[in-house]
């Protein structure tokens, strides 16, 4: 563990500016910086993955580490940073994790076999109830950043999974590959060395777009009905 | 190379495209089979390129410098897709797409492309939602629509203010699906540092894995470029931190002539600076001047007011607000394009109005529309009488449905409540139009190397309309390269494997070695960062949304300036054989700065206002953008001959038969 102290921060400094701050600084001491991951530093690319004061992307709720801002700290305040803790994601350097383990369980079946094609039927053809729509659009809201991962006790993923497979079984076109893509992403995740589900929550209070826990609830039906 | 070939098929513009696909070369599923192909980037282009090249049977290598192909910055656009499927039964066509694109981009794009734009613009939607992706819907299940910018039809798509995550994520499963059939090996975490070129021929990268700071020879028959934007030449814009224009300048410098570099989008409403630490920019949705207002205070005494916090903006009447959008163009008032919306915030700014303490800010004032849709739905819910606190509850409820997300990230950011207090906004830099040039097969000017999406430069001309760029990234990607690569590759079906160890990829690893070698060994006393400021700063000054000549030669001469000092004395810590995010910066910037000078160049050479590019030599009495379509209706494509102030200029002439050209007038 290595401690810095940072001044001059700004309560208008998101949390990774005033990470910037103490780079630039490390870096006219002739030091190295330390590594984190980030990109769009606007909550969407799910790059972003500090675990800080014992919560995936700090004390504020519905956002990533680069949307936190600095007035959610007091002046003085010590703040412990740490990498996303799971096994599943090693540790690459410092503050950066391997997320590989997502794009494989993707990999396995979060998809819709369509090849591209010019004369695939109109979009309209196939009406889809409102309702189904939004709750398949909550659910393809999750950016895979790992904070439900990194917030459980369990390192589970069932709240990513969940989330994916949610949204294709909520649509027309999801139903043909239906159950094979539950088999194949739940094994994949167990092959991963993801812990299970206790039904604690934590993931979905620390989820920075607000996936809903009654995700891992369809999946578990989805899970079931395919498996008998 | 010295001239353009552009490749345009013949006959009427309708059936150019059917045409073309008609009589290109096609390669056989078998022989797709022997042929490998690189593409460089993951994002609506690059993974929509990879996932169809796959599916058509050929091995696919895609690299992406993130962790995952779903972080690409594609991820971050919000307002939604165009495409001309007239569900709305509101008259809306191909050639009124078509129109409605050469028109917005102010005459500057070519005619052909843009036509084949709009064409395939509808089977995007077909197989986006075919892919799942959760687009809106109205109450009886079908697609709903909505407007924006510049257009008179409702034909844009979209999914809340995430459109551009959900199309992505569509192409990123379409990817997965292959990834896991073998048939594309995804290089996460790896960056294209060169094109390796052997027989004239575009055959390889080399590419640096970002995790153990290896060099790597990447061979195949074909390279596509689909990198992305080169906004960060500024700094500070609404891109990702990492993108950068490294991987089409790389191209560049080995042959590929560079188009429209100065063609840059500046978006009107952004979140403006805060401070120096800035590390971005955030934008709020286009769409939030549905309902906004723009104003600035009419007297300097109450801006000095404001800035020292003596009074704050809701204590200034109506009489002492400058709706400067509403005075000077009455007829489009708060919607005109986002070019001239720009121009006109910053000079309010810098006449001294700006209203914040770094004076480069606006107001974005939802107070009458509070106001007026809190009096509509006290009729609607007959309530006699209301006072004007019940008004404006109601009216914020109105609000929040409409853009309830947005006000949420800006308080988030600002600290400021906007249903209480008018937003701040200033211009930022949001996307390049220019890029490498290609001809109408999306090959660049190397053989072999083709460029797609926000990479080349393009179907926009000079200025972007709203939701044209995710259409023009998935076009390339799906239904257009995936044609148009099969006649270059359909003569190397008895080619076989490039072999990636011959002196030509030898040579280029070691030139890249040397670089990254002598960054880490200057051992300077400048951060990185240090000199990005710096470029930015005078890019943003004097290349930005105002250029004359003055500046724009005083611009080039301090960019060479700052290259000098950069390889004199810039610092990147830690060695090149590791994780090394300094290094990676340091590689970055580097190609900016040459960039910037050859930006700066292009800018001076158009003496002439179009689109976002306002040339102050060029301008109409009242001070309205003056384009010039004597002299300047070409394409400027520049070939690198060694440094960017040498660089040669060759010209595209732009030919209209489908459309006149015309002013564009917003009064």
């Amino acid at each position: 563990m290595e401690t810095y102290q940072v001044s001059e921060i700004s309560e208008h400094m998101s949390f990774l500016e005033m990470m910037d701050v103490l780079n630039e600084r490390l870096i006219t001491e002739g030091k190295e910086p330390v590594a984190f991951d980030h990109d769009c530093r606007e909550g969407i690319c799910g790059s972003c993955s500090m675990y800080i004061n014992g919560e995936p992307h700090g004390p504020d709720r519905g956002v990533t580490t680069c949307q936190l801002h600095m007035r959610k700290f007091k002046d003085g305040d010590t703040i412990h940073i740490e990498p996303w803790r799971a096994s599943a994601f090693p540790v690459i350097k410092d503050l950066v994790v391997d997320r590989s383990a997502f794009d494989r369980i993707i990999q396995s079946g979060g998809y819709v076999s369509v090849n591209t094609s010019g004369n695939s039927q109109d979009a309209n053809a196939i009406p889809i109830p409102k309702e189904n729509a939004d709750l398949a659009f909550d659910a393809a809201t999750c950016i895979g950043c790992g904070a439900c991962v990194a917030a459980c006790k369990n390192s589970s993923a069932m709240l990513f999974v969940s989330a994916k497979v949610s949204q294709l079984a909520l649509l027309p076109q999801g139903q043909i590959e239906r159950k094979e893509r539950v088999l194949n992403m739940v094994d994949q995740m167990d092959t991963e060395g993801f812990g299970n589900c206790s039904n604690t929550g934590a993931c979905e209070i620390e989820c920075p777009k607000g996936i809903s826990l009654d995700n891992i609830a369809r999946m578990n039906r989805e899970f079931l009905s395919a498996k008998v | 190379m010295s001239t353009l070939d552009s490749k345009i098929p013949e006959g009427p513009i309708k059936d150019k495209w059917t045409n073309h696909k008609n009589n290109i070369n096609v390669v056989n599923p078998a022989n797709k089979r022997l042929i490998d192909v690189i593409v460089v980037g993951s994002g609506l282009a690059g993974g929509a390129a990879s996932a169809s090249l796959a599916e058509l049977g050929y091995n696919v290598k895609c690299f992406c410098f993130q962790d995952s192909p779903r972080r690409a910055h594609s991820i971050a656009a919000q307002g939604g897709i165009n495409a001309a499927k007239n569900y709305q039964n509101d008259g809306d066509s191909t050639y009124r797409l078509f129109y409605d694109t050469v028109k917005g981009g102010d005459y500057r794009a070519r005619e052909a492309n843009v036509y084949r734009l709009a064409e395939v613009s509808a089977n995007i939607i077909d197989q986006c939602v075919a892919q799942g992706v959760p687009f809106a819907r109205e109450y009886g299940g079908l697609l709903d629509n909505r407007s924006f910018g510049g257009v008179l039809v409702s034909r844009t798509f979209y999914a809340k203010g995430q459109t551009g995550q959900q199309l992505l994520l569509g192409a990123y499963s379409a990817m997965s699906r292959q990834i896991n059939k073998g048939k594309i090996k995804m290089y996460n975490r790896h960056e294209m540092l060169d094109l390796v070129i052997v027989d004239g021929k575009a055959r390889g990268i080399i590419a640096r894995n970002l995790v153990t700071g290896e060099l790597e020879r990447h061979s195949a028959h074909a390279v596509v470029l689909a990198s992305g934007g080169y906004g960060n030449v500024f700094y500070l814009s609404t891109n990702a931190m990492g993108s950068n224009v490294t991987a089409a300048w790389r191209a560049h410098r080995k042959g590929a002539f560079f188009a429209n570099p100065c063609y840059t989008q500046i978006h009107p409403t952004c979140i403006p600076r805060s401070g120096d630490y800035q590390s971005k920019l955030t934008l709020m949705s286009e769409s939030l001047r549905n309902d906004g207002r723009i104003w600035v205070p009419k007297n300097k005494e109450d801006v000095e007011a404001i800035r020292s916090g003596k009074k704050k903006p809701t204590d200034l009447s109506e009489e002492e607000r400058d709706y400067y959008l509403e005075r000077r163009y009455p007829a489009f008032g708060n919607l005109v394009p986002r070019d001239v919306a720009s121009r006109a915030a910053k000079e309010r700014c810098d006449a001294g109005y700006g209203v914040n303490k770094t004076g480069e800010a606006v107001y974005l004032d939802f107070g009458s529309a509070i106001m007026r849709y809190g009096r509509e739905k006290a009729n609607v819910l007959h309530i006699k009488n209301p006072s004007d606190a019940q008004i404006k509850e109601l009216g914020e409820g109105v609000i929040e449905a409409k853009y309830g997300n947005l006000f949420q990230m800006y308080e988030k950011i600002t600290d400021d409540n906007p249903y209480k207090t008018p937003m701040m906004i200033y211009p930022a830099v949001h996307y390049t139009m220019g890029g490498l040039w290609v001809d109408y097969n999306l090959m660049t000017t190397v053989p072999g190397c083709f460029a797609a999406g926000e990479a080349n430069f393009s179907d926009h001309g000079a200025n972007r309309l709203g939701a044209s760029a995710l259409m023009q990234g998935l076009a390339d990607g799906y239904f257009v390269l995936p044609y148009t690569i099969g006649d270059f590759l359909a003569n190397d079906i008895r080619t076989g494997a490039i072999p990636n160890d011959s002196a030509e990829f030898l040579e280029a690893e070691k030139e890249t070695k040397a670089r990254l070698e002598s960054l880490v060994n200057n051992k300077g006393t400048k951060s990185v960062d240090h000199f990005h400021k710096r470029l930015g700063k005078v890019m943003w000054d004097k290349v930005g949304m105002a250029r004359n000549e003055q500046g724009l030669k005083e611009a080039i001469a301090e960019i060479q300036q700052i290259r000098e000092e950069f390889y004199k004395d810039v610092f990147v810590p830690g060695s090149s054989n590791e994780f090394n995010t300094e290094l990676e910066k340091a590689t970055r910037v580097a190609d900016f700065i040459e960039l910037g000078e050859l930006f700066a160049k292009d800018a001076l050479e158009r003496n002439e206002s179009c689109g976002g590019h306002f040339r102050e030599e060029s301008q109409t009495p009242e001070g309205e953008a003056l384009r010039n379509d004597k002299d300047f209706a070409y394409t400027s494509a520049w070939e690198w001959t060694g440094n960017p102030s040498q660089a040669n200029l060759h010209k595209e002439p732009l030919t209209f038969h489908d459309i006149e050209l015309k002013q564009r007038s917003y009064k």
